[in-house]
This record gives C-alpha cells, structure tokens and sequence, in this order.
C-alpha cells in the first residue's frame, strides 16, 4: 500500500503538518486507529438559522469534518433527498454568501478542531469569483472545497486560488476512472480524494457499491494519500464497512433525510439528526478493531 | 493606419489564421466557451464517445450508412423554397428582397432533430450499448429519438419536465406509440431544464450501457462539436443549393436559437464566406425586460450549465434562472458554447424576438405559403421580416435571406388556435377576424 507514513500529526498543531488543514485531522483520526466521519448538510435548509443549529448538532454529535453543501439550482449529482432540501433552502432564501457565516459557526464552536468544508457545483464559485470565493472562504475560517461537477482538467483558476489562500481541495473520482485520472486527479487534490462507491448519485443504498474498496486501493495506488467513500452510507454498519477500508466515511442524504420531515418537530429532528449521527460515529469507531492507538495505518 | 474596415478586415483574416477555418473548429473550447463541468463519473464515457465518434466520421461503413438512411428513411436533401408571397412583407414588395426556407420541416419526424439522432443511434450500436436515454422540451428531439431507437432496435427512456407532458401530450403518445418509455420529470421547474438534469443523473447511474443522445450543441465535450457535426448537412446543402437559385450566397442567414442546433447546422457552411451576415433570434418571450424570455445574449452572462460554458440566464449567485416562450424548444436558460463563440468573436448576431412578433410571422407564413411553421422556426422568420425592413430602410434592395424553417408546426397547432382564438365557436368564426390571442395562462 502505497501513502503517507502513518506519522501523524497531533490534532491541534498551528501549521498543518499534511499542508492541508482536512489532511491533518484525518491523520490525527488515523493515528487513533480510525477513519474519520464526514457528515453533509445543505445550508439553509430548513433556514438559515436553524440550519446553523443542525450544523453544529452535528458536530456535537460525533462528526470529524463538516460538509457544507450549497443549494444549487441544477444539483445532477444530487438524489431525490438532496434535492428537496436545496428546492426548500433555495426557496427560503438562502444566499451563496450565507455559506461564510457557517464556515465561521463551525470554526468557532469547535475551536478549529473540525474542519469544514464546502460542497459546491461550480457555477456558484464562478459566480461569486474563484479567487474571491476563495479568499472569503479561508477569511471565514473554512478549509476547503468539495467539486462535483468540476475535474481538475477544467480547474486551474481553482488550483491557483486554493493554492494562494490555503484551501483543500477535494476533486472526486468514479468506479468509471481510468488510471491516469486516478493518477490526475489524485496529484491534483488536497486534503483527500473522495471516491465515489458507486456509478450513481446521493442517496442511501442498502448496500455500498462493491467497487468502492477497490477504487479505494486503486486511488492509493495512484498516489494518493487520504481516500474518503461517498455515496450510498447511511448506517453505523455501513459506516463500519467503509471505515475499515477508506480514510473516511462521507454521509449526506441519511442525514439530511432526519430533517425533512415538516411534521416533525424541529427539536425532535434534530434528536434524530444526532442519532444517526452517533450511530454512524459509532461505526467508524469499531470499523477496524484492535487498531487504536498504533499511528499506522494496517 | 489602415481605415476601420481594412482594419476588421485584417483582424478576420488573423482570426482565420489562428483558428483555420471556423467551420472546423474542434473542442473541448470554442474560445472560452465549452469544456467538461461534469463529474468524474461521466468523463470516461464522454472520452470514449469523442473517439468513437472520430473515428465513425472517418469510416466510410458509418458515413456511407448515414447517408442512405439520410436519403432513404429522412428524406435528404430537403428542399429549399424561395416564398415570394411572404418575401413581400419582407421590407416591402418594391425592396425586391428574396426569402429561400431550408425545409428542415419536411424531414421525417418533422424537424431537423432527426440529423442528430440517426448519427447517434448509429454510433450507439457501434459502441455496443443498447439503451438510449434523452431529454426533451417540446417533444420534437423526444419524438426522433424514440423513432431512431425503434428503427435500431434499442430500449429508449426520455425524460420530460411534467409541465410539458401536460403542454405537449400528443407528443408523448407518439413517442409510447414508438415503443418509448416517457418519464415525467417533477422536481425543479419541471421543465426542460430539469428534464436535462434527470437524463445526467441516469447516465451517471448507467453509463457502462447507456448512451445519452444529447438533442442540441450544449452539453460537455464532445457533444456541441459532434452535434454539430451531424447538423452540418444543413447548411452544406443550402449553400449550394442557393448558390444554383439564386446564382449568389445570400445576404443573410436566420436561424432560431434555443440549444442552437438548427443554427449551427445552417450557419457552420457559411462561417468562413465572410459576406454572409450570420444572425440567430433567441426568444425574446414577453420582453427582455419583462424578465420573461430566453435571450441568453441579452439578458445572460457567462457561466456553467450542464456541463459548459456558455451564456447563461443566471441571478447574482450563479443560480440558474428560469426562461420563458412561447415556444417550449427555445426555453431553455443557456445556448451551445459555439454561439457564445461566434457572438464573441462577431462573427454572428444574436437578436430576441418576442412571442407576439413569433406569432404573427407564424401566421403570415400560413396565409401567405401554405406552410405552417413550427413556433421555434417562426422566430427565425420573424427575424427575416426585421431584416427585411431593417435593409429596406438603410436603402438595401434585392437582399437574398435564407431562413432556416427548422421544424413544422403541427404539434402547435393548438398553441396558435388559442393564441388566435380560433377555437371558440368552431366553424362560424372568422379567423380573419381573430379575438387577439388567450390569456396568460392559456399558452
């Protein structure tokens, strides 16, 4: 296996060991035997303020990094569940720029210790100005940003701009990748590379695709350091499965699936948003048993 | 220092140089339009469709294929139509100008979709997939699609907002009459849009089967490129046609622009006769300024969308915004990278028409030919009238238009017998006499 030596840095460390802030929380996890948990919510959904507040439930439950996902217009990467809650977050009102104020919430309510995230399709980020979106971004106390629909091919203005202002950057590959994009797209991301399990978009599945630990060890092979799988976990189980393999577990619709329901109570969802959370952070703590504490990866 | 017209002239001539001949311009970029802002995912298949898709066009079994199907199934060459009658509201009789209509129209399937579609189909077997997905709006692109894959033998699933299975549910019968599956799409502004957005998500979850025949120039590399390659025949056969009628190249080409493919396919044999002014009419809908329209030019600014950069209609955070026409083949919020290319580079005009100006072209060229032109075509003729008496009143006489008549307008019907008010009281009324198109929510 192929990667990082295993000599990770401690958590709480100024200047970030992995040059990546993500990188260095994940090495931390990995160096107490586990992979880290990486939980999605849209912002803005139900609104922006009880959002905020889902956000850091969230957190407070048991996740290791914080996704933020921006409410897109055309989300094609995005099941049915992802896409109700950005139609409401989008009808709410929520604004591209609201995303700095929860970049900030987290960093100030975990002291930096959780490092968060954007998700945004690309148009937003354009939008807004790359090199901009990237300064604020950083400004705000965010770590980095997740692309789906942009590959590294297109992203050089990215590239430049996260380079400049210290930002991850989190490029994703397919069980559909070639080698040499593995390779690409491997050298290109900062922080980790997420791997896609499955050909297909968000949404729970009762299983995660079969290809996505192979696509893991491929993507190592191609050279990167941190692998994390998204796409189809929703249980402590899954969570278990992926985390005994990958870097780190990605969560987003089983998550956002605890708030939708309008009916619902919003303090009862957000019991039911640290549930699930506490569950899947159960998982990723006995996905690799015996290997605490030994700071390198089996 | 050269004189200003010396001087375009030499910026042309350097542009040629640096681009070599702008009909054969390849991707991923025209300019800085185009590209790949898709997933990961997607990018094999795509890279796998750019090289079949070369090669096809430089195999004599696919070329040759093509064009028997193209001669005997489409019904190519379609004819060119000089329409005297109509030309006399074109800037006035004794302007002279002439108007030719390219009669995509009279292709099978009744529209110039069907270019596109058999090239794919034919490439789908090639590749050795045997389901096709697409989208569609008004359902013309739908309706080729569904036929392509039935004369091919392949399973074919299109996806359609749920606002235009309800506006166009004839064309949804047709396509199930074809064997096709129809999905309404109910999420978002149900439109085409969302109907794009839902064919992307299938195809990321079916890729390894599954070929998604992309209806226009939009999309990611090598979509615009290829589509227009299989719309070409278009224009290469108007151009000598009109060349043979008229003894000349024409003043002017008009086209309709939605996704832009009829255009492109018109305007692609005529980019490097620099003579030939190029213009395109988006939907102007109810006004530009009204907000609602599809005049990705004058109301848009660059940004990504399914895939491209392209003009886009956006807010101030990049989200998309939603169009408006009359007719549901040009509402769509961006325009194949290759216009915004041309628009950029001058090389083409990009006007709106509005739905009242659409209309009333729609039903002169009814009355004055006998031809009932498809909506979306009907801006192109609007735009022919507008440079009519634009010529007429800068003292230009005897202009040669050619107009791209992209599709019929049967499935319209019913969009302009309420427009006009020709279904109250059927068979007494006067058409003539029209009570002024329906109300709003009508259309």
């Amino acid at each position: 296996m192929s990667g990082t030596t295993g000599t990770a840095a401690p958590a709480d460390m100024a200047a970030p060991a992995t040059g990546s802030r993500t990188g260095d929380r994940i090495e931390a996890l990995r160096a107490e035997g586990r992979a880290a948990l990486i939980g999605y919510l849209p912002i803005g959904f139900p609104d922006v303020e009880r959002s905020v507040e889902a956000v850091l439930a969230m957190v407070d439950a048991g996740v290791d990094v914080v996704e933020l996902g921006m409410p897109y217009t055309d989300p094609v990467m995005d099941g049915p569940v992802i896409q109700r809650a950005a139609e409401a977050a989008l009808a709410g009102g929520v604004r591209a720029r609201d995303v700095l104020r929860f970049a900030e919430a987290v960093a100030e309510h975990t002291g930096g210790r959780v490092p968060a995230l954007v998700m945004s399709y690309w148009n937003l980020v354009l939008r807004y100005g790359v090199d901009p979106f990237a300064r604020d971004l950083a400004a705000a106390g965010g770590a980095g940003v997740i692309t789906p629909d942009l590959i590294p091919d297109e992203g050089a203005d990215w590239i430049a701009a996260s380079d400049a202002h210290g930002l991850d950057r989190v490029f994703l590959v397919a069980p559909s990748s070639t080698t040499e994009r593995l390779r690409l797209t491997a050298a290109a991301s900062r922080g980790f590379v997420y791997a896609a399990s499955t050909m297909g978009v968000t949404g729970a599945r009762e299983q995660v695709g079969e290809r996505a630990e192979q696509l893991v060890a491929d993507t190592r092979a191609a050279g990167a350091e941190r692998v994390c799988v998204g796409l189809g976990v929703s249980t402590g189980d899954q969570a278990a499965e992926v985390g005994r393999y990958a870097d780190g577990v990605i969560v987003g619709s089983a998550l956002v699936r605890t708030l939708l329901d309008d009916d619902t109570p919003w303090a009862a969802r957000l019991d039911a948003l640290q549930a699930r959370t506490a569950d899947l952070a159960d998982g990723v703590r006995r996905a690799r048993p015996g290997a605490a504490s030994r700071g390198t990866r089996s | 220092m050269p004189d200003q017209p010396v001087r375009d002239a030499l910026t042309e001539s350097l542009a040629h140089q640096v681009l070599g001949r702008l009909a054969d311009v390849q991707g991923p970029y025209f300019g800085d339009f185009g590209g790949r802002f898709v997933p990961e995912a997607l990018i094999a298949a795509l890279d796998e469709l750019e090289t079949e898709y070369r090669k096809a066009l430089g195999d004599p079994a696919f070329t040759g294929e093509l064009a028997r199907l193209h001669r005997e199934y489409t019904g190519r060459p379609s004819p060119l139509t000089e329409v005297p009658r109509f030309a006399e509201h074109c800037g006035g009789a004794e302007a002279g100008h002439r108007v030719f209509l390219k009669r995509e129209d009279l292709n099978h399937t009744g529209s110039h979709k069907i270019n596109n579609v058999l090239g794919q189909a034919l490439l789908v077997k090639r590749m050795g997939k045997t389901r096709v997905i697409a989208e569609t709006g008004a359902g013309q692109h739908g309706v080729a699609t569904a036929t392509a894959a039935a004369l091919l033998d392949l399973e074919c699933v299109v996806y359609m907002g749920e606002e235009d299975t309800q506006r166009q549910a004839l064309n949804v019968a047709r396509m199930r009459l074809l064997g096709a599956e129809v999905v309404p799409v109910t999420i978002g502004a149900r439109t085409l849009k969302d109907a794009i957005n839902e064919a992307l998500r299938d195809w990321v979850a079916n890729v390894e089967t599954t070929h998604y025949l992309l209806g226009t120039v939009t999309g990611p590399h090598p979509f615009p490129e290829m589509v227009r390659e299989f719309h070409r025949i278009i224009g290469e056969e108007a151009r000598e046609q009109i060349l043979e009628r008229a003894g000349r190249l024409p003043d002017a080409v008009a086209a309709c622009v939605g996704g832009g493919s009829n255009a492109l396919g018109i305007f692609n044999a005529f980019l490097d006769d620099d003579a030939v002014v190029l213009y395109g009419f988006e939907a102007g809908g109810e006004g530009v300024d009204s907000g609602r329209h599809a005049a990705r030019f004058s109301g848009g600014a660059p940004g990504v969308l399914h895939g491209a950069r392209s003009y886009l209609l956006q807010d101030d955070d990049g989200q998309t915004l939603p169009s408006h026409s009359v007719s549901a083949g040009l509402d769509y919020p961006s325009v194949g990278p290759a216009h915004s290319w041309l628009h950029d580079l001058g090389r083409a005009a990009y006007e709106p028409v509005t739905d009242d100006e659409a209309m009333e072209a729609f039903r002169l060229l009814c009355r004055t030919e006998g031809i009932i032109p498809a909506i979306e075509s009907a801006h192109a003729l609007a735009g022919a009238l507008r440079l009519g008496r634009r010529a007429t009143q800068e003292g230009r006489t005897g202009q040669v238009f050619l107009v791209n008549l992209s599709g019929r307008g049967d499935k319209d019907v019913a969009t302009a017998g309420r427009w006009f008010g020709l279904l109250d009281d059927a068979g007494t009324h006067d058409a003539g006499q029209d009570a002024g198109h329906a109300t709003e929510g009508d259309r």
